[in-house]
């Protein structure tokens, strides 16, 4: 016993070491990262992030050099700092702030002095910095924007933050990443893949030279420039004649798919989200609850359509056999079911051109019931209606390539059978007569309306939407923003709904806003809405709504314009269409008389209402 | 001894761990320490360089241990001791103060602690008096004649204060004990570093509140024995004095470098920037080894310089790092190799003193073995003491040297060649 008790206790702990050392060493052992090693400092080098071109190549975005002064405290010797100050344009007391915070976040590591230099400060202060032991200038690049709209099409960069870091290793803390709009959809392609150097460290954070002669490093690789489907001239204009208004434009090229326009206001500069007054300006436009300026109207509205989906009503009614477009219907003001009655202001009898023209009320909710009657139950007409509306793209995200986005809503039967409480009560198909004409349940975006607007125009399939023209090197766009999506309804079926948009112009509703010189097929909404206030439901004035394309057998644009609380149809959104499509195919503006009328014209009164307080009257 | 001539016969596996632990040591040294600023292997202002200096000088120490006749260690056992008691006062009037501790002697240039001869000295004189025979361990007068000769050199250097090296002197438990200690000393012991330990990571009240409680279990288990309720108070005071105690130096005669160190193996400061900043990095160190090592001079926070006293205290770290866990594995097992070695030829010493002597040897190189390691690797806290022969520092080198080959130098006259 007392020869073994010294035995055992040294192999005991020959034992422990050697469990020990297998721990740390093998079974513990973090992946040799190089990126976690403390010893080897990781350094980046950023690449050019790429540019975006419109459609006619007119750049909208590039790079700026920035330059940040950074401060590394323990390096510091004591200086001028009366001078020092001048040259930076800061106070004394905000610069002692601001070493004193450096300090206290690292004395090693640098630290932020003073953000985004211009070129003109730079340079002045650039030729005095070796006086200052401890500072430097360190060069970033930003984004610099040739144009003050598009904001909602290009969006904007972002630091990142921990939730993308955990999910994406590629992001270090810092690192800036596309965080909207296309500068999001297309990070990796604009970003570029950035550089990497591993240095050799000392324990003071000190360099001593490249790890292992550099054979980890990698070059970066510069990003990818874009060329986009929009029309700067267009968007530009768009947004022009938008201000004062609440809503947004959308146009598509039909035959491609291509956005051309896509505008919601209010909007806000671009460069209002770089440089020094980035987080002030960001903070004030975020806030802004009411206008909501980052909100993209015409990608996450979700609003009623009103007329303009009587043109679904019509096709789907032809598809399902419900109609043919010759079938007469009589109209006395008003669609009657049970005792109550769905008006209309119009009166007499009305085939399907004439009732698109006139937009009848009593025309569309006599195809919608037929057709729901052709079938059994109004649980499989709602269920066939919906398969064929889905197929212009509605109830469901479009698929386009921007990273934002709404369903819109084309209910299902089970959504009726739920809130009138099927079985125990039934529901027939006139508890959803207002579908018939875009108002009830239906819900769509500003988009949507866009895209069926152009599935019409090519009599029968569209291109899923989409905003990217190229990218620029590879010279491609993903496959799927090639493939033709056909509706259900058959090419033949599309005439007579042609015919009833282009007579819209010629006798309808929007007689009065016609373009000349080219044929338009168009479509006007009014659509009521409703807001709470104190809790209690209250009617605002319509929204003012109308899609069109133009030219009638050749269609080059397909539009959607949605004006919150704009009244009717043809008021504001028919004339905003109208100049739209002009400025477009013709690249002037004849109709000056419509154009002053909308850029003078404000709603800033209407939308006023809901927040005054006061009692208001609608719709005048 | 007997009469015919005596061949003296060394134990070459001894001499041959040794020297690779010396070489290796040397080799680990050369990496911890390598700077822009240095010229070749043999650049004396480089810390490897005097390293090399210190192994040079440390084989004429070796020749001139071996050289003397073994009895003059038994004999003279008592006037090295008494040199060496000197050579530790004298610190207080010569000592030239490091880090607020007062261990050396300074001779322009380089410096000697005679702390690490100390153990030597300490370890010939405990083994004459244990030898002598009117010695007997079993003997309370015995005991206590022990634990002076332990105690006087423990004194002197807790007052430099060095608790690292008074750690060390535990270590003569184990000869002690294979001489006739009772067991229940070697019990004592855990139980004292248990108390101790547990004092110092949960509080004094908390501690007496358990022994307390721990103490009245057992006599309610025992009842029907009727115990001796006396002895079960006196257990549990003392247990709690004790524990009072250790908070009482722990908090008046410990500096506050040497608390945090504690507190730092007691999981107390977690903070990895701070004072746990030594063990954290020597863990990564390691840990960056993985099988094979990244390869001499290869690693990374070795090359750094992320580890704080890399060269001394934490070279094994350097050795985890560069070599792997193959090339730990080998060092671990050189040095119980040794170890048991020593222990296996102590046995067979024909006299007391000799087996004493080479238990002590033992039992000292498998304290510093087992506390440095255990640091280097974060299973104890932060006691700095170096690994034998490893370890840059001429003094620790030096000390080593002549406690192993005196111990080389007895166990040969105990080859016997008829």
């Amino acid at each position: 016993m007392r020869k073994i008790v010294l035995i055992a206790l040294v192999l005991m702990s020959g034992v422990l070491f050697a469990a020990r050392l297998f721990y740390l060493q093998i079974y513990d052992a973090s992946p040799d990262s190089l990126t976690r090693n403390s010893a080897i400092k990781v350094m980046y080098d950023y690449p050019q992030r790429g540019y975006m071109f419109d459609r006619n190549d007119k750049l909208l975005v590039s790079n700026q050099p920035s330059y940040d002064v950074m401060v590394i405290p323990k390096d510091v010797k004591p200086l001028d700092t009366l001078e020092f100050c001048g040259l930076l344009k800061i106070t004394k007391e905000d610069f002692k702030e601001i070493l004193r915070k450096a300090r206290v976040y690292s004395p090693r590591l640098p630290s932020v002095v003073l953000p985004q230099l211009n070129k003109a400060d730079y340079a002045s202060l650039s030729e005095k910095m070796y006086k200052y032991e401890g500072f430097y200038i360190q060069r970033r690049s930003l984004r610099e924007y040739q144009v003050d709209h598009s904001a909602n099409v290009m969006g904007y960069i972002a630091e990142v933050n921990n939730a993308i870091i955990e999910k994406n290793p590629y992001y270090q803390m810092g690192e800036l990443i596309g965080t909207a709009g296309v500068e999001k959809e297309y990070e990796e392609v604009l970003r570029g893949v950035k550089g990497v150097k591993y240095i050799q460290k000392d324990r003071f954070n000190r360099d001593i030279g490249p790890y292992k002669d550099g054979i980890y490093d990698t070059l970066p690789e510069r990003g990818l420039d874009v060329q986009l489907t929009i029309d700067a001239t267009l968007q530009k204009y768009g947004q022009e004649l938008m201000i004062h208004k609440r809503g947004g434009i959308v146009a598509i090229e039909p035959q491609t798919g291509e956005i051309l326009a896509l505008i919601t206001a209010p909007s806000y500069d671009p460069s209002l989200l770089v440089g020094r007054n980035r987080s002030k300006n960001f903070t004030k436009l975020w806030y802004d609850t009411i206008a909501k300026p980052l909100y993209d109207r015409v990608l996450m509205g979700e609003y009623p359509p009103g007329s303009p989906f009587k043109a679904l009503t019509a096709l789907v009614g032809l598809h399902e056999h419900a109609i043919e477009a010759n079938d007469v219907i009589g109209c006395s003001g008003g669609f009657h079911f049970g005792r109550r009655v769905l008006r209309c202001h119009h009166s007499g009898p009305v085939s399907m051109v004439a009732g698109i023209a006139k937009s009848c009320n009593t025309y569309f909710c006599t195809v919608y019931k037929r057709m729901m009657d052709t079938y059994p139950t109004p649980q499989e007409g709602i269920e066939a209606w919906r398969k064929d509306l889905m197929s212009f793209g509605l109830g469901d995200f479009l698929g386009y390539d921007l990273p934002s986005g709404k369903r819109g809503n084309i209910p299902t039967a089970s959504y009726y059978n739920k809130i009138h409480k099927f079985p125990e009560h039934k529901w027939s198909s006139l508890a959803t007569i207002s579908n018939a004409i875009g108002q009830g349940e239906v819900l769509l975006t500003p988009i949507q309306m866009a895209n069926f607007t152009a599935a019409i125009a090519n009599r029968g399939y569209y291109y899923t939407p989409h905003i990217i023209k190229n990218i620029i090197g590879p010279d491609t766009i993903p496959q799927k923003f090639k493939v033709k999506n056909h509706t259900t309804v058959e090419p033949e079926y599309f005439e007579p709904v042609v015919e009833g948009m282009f007579q819209v112009y010629e006798q309808g509703t929007a007689a009065y806003i016609k373009v000349p010189g080219i044929e338009v097929c168009g479509k006007t909404g009014t659509a009521e809405n409703y807001t709470k206030i104190d809790g209690k439901r209250v009617q605002l004035t319509d929204h003012s709504i109308f899609v069109a394309f133009a030219p009638k057998d050749d269609p080059k644009i397909a539009i959607a314009v949605f004006v919150e609380n704009g009244y009717w149809g043809s008021r504001w959104a028919g004339r905003i269409a109208g100049l739209m499509i002009e400025k477009y195919l013709k690249g002037e503006i004849t109709r000056t008389d419509m154009e002053k009328f909308v850029l003078e014209g404000s709603l800033e009164d209407e939308y006023a209402k809901p927040y005054s307080g006061q009692p208001f009257s609608i719709n005048r | 001894m007997t009469s015919g001539k005596t061949y003296v016969r060394f134990d070459w596996l001894i001499i041959f761990i040794y020297i690779a632990l010396v070489a290796m040591g040397w080799i680990n040294i050369y990496s911890a320490s390598l700077s822009d600023a240095a010229k070749g292997y043999f650049d004396f202002t480089q810390i490897y360089g005097k390293q090399m200096i210190w192994i040079g000088l440390s084989i004429i120490l070796i020749i001139f241990v071996l050289a003397i006749e073994s009895k003059f260690y038994e004999r003279f056992a008592s006037v090295i001791y008494i040199v060496s008691l000197i050579s530790l006062i004298g610190l207080f009037v010569f000592g030239r103060t490091i880090a607020g501790t007062t261990a050396w002697y300074d001779f322009g240039g380089f410096s000697i602690q005679p702390s690490e001869f100390a153990k030597a000295a300490t370890a010939l004189a405990l083994s004459k008096y244990v030898s002598d025979i009117q010695t007997n361990m079993q003997d309370l007068k015995n005991q206590i004649g022990a634990l002076i000769i332990l105690a006087l050199p423990v004194i002197l250097i807790i007052m430099q204060p060095d608790p690292g090296s008074v750690l060390i002197y535990a270590a003569f438990v184990f000869p002690l004990y294979r001489e006739g200690l009772h067991g229940v000393y070697l019990l004592l012991a855990l139980f004292a570093i248990v108390l101790f330990v547990s004092t110092l990571a949960f509080g004094t009240i908390w501690v007496a509140l358990a022994v307390l409680i721990i103490a009245g279990v057992i006599y309610f288990k025992n009842r029907r024995k009727k115990p001796n309720i006396i002895k079960y108070i006196l257990v549990a005071i003392a247990s709690i004095a004790f524990a009072f105690s250790v908070s009482y130096i722990f908090n008046n005669v410990f500096k506050q470098h040497h608390r945090d160190r504690f507190n730092i193996l007691l999981g107390k400061e977690v903070d990895a920037r701070g004072i746990g900043y030594n063990t954290h990095q020597s863990e990564i160190a390691i840990s960056n080894g993985s099988w094979l090592g990244k390869g001499w001079t290869q690693g990374t926070q070795t090359k750094g310089n992320f580890v704080p006293e890399q060269h001394t205290d934490y070279i094994f770290s350097t050795v985890g790092e560069e070599w792997g866990f193959l090339g730990s594995m080998v060092v671990i097992l050189l040095f119980v190799g040794l170890i048991m070695r020593i222990i296996y030829r102590a046995e067979k010493q024909k006299n007391q003193f000799g087996r004493v002597y080479g238990y002590s040897v033992a039992a000292i190189l498998f304290f510093h073995f087992f506390v440095n390691i255990g640091m280097v690797t974060g299973i104890f806290p932060t006691v700095g003491i170096p690994l034998p022969f490893f370890s840059y520092g001429g003094s620790a080198l030096w000390g080593f040297t002549i406690l192993l080959f005196i111990f080389v130098k007895l166990d040969g006259a105990n080859y016997h060649y008829a």
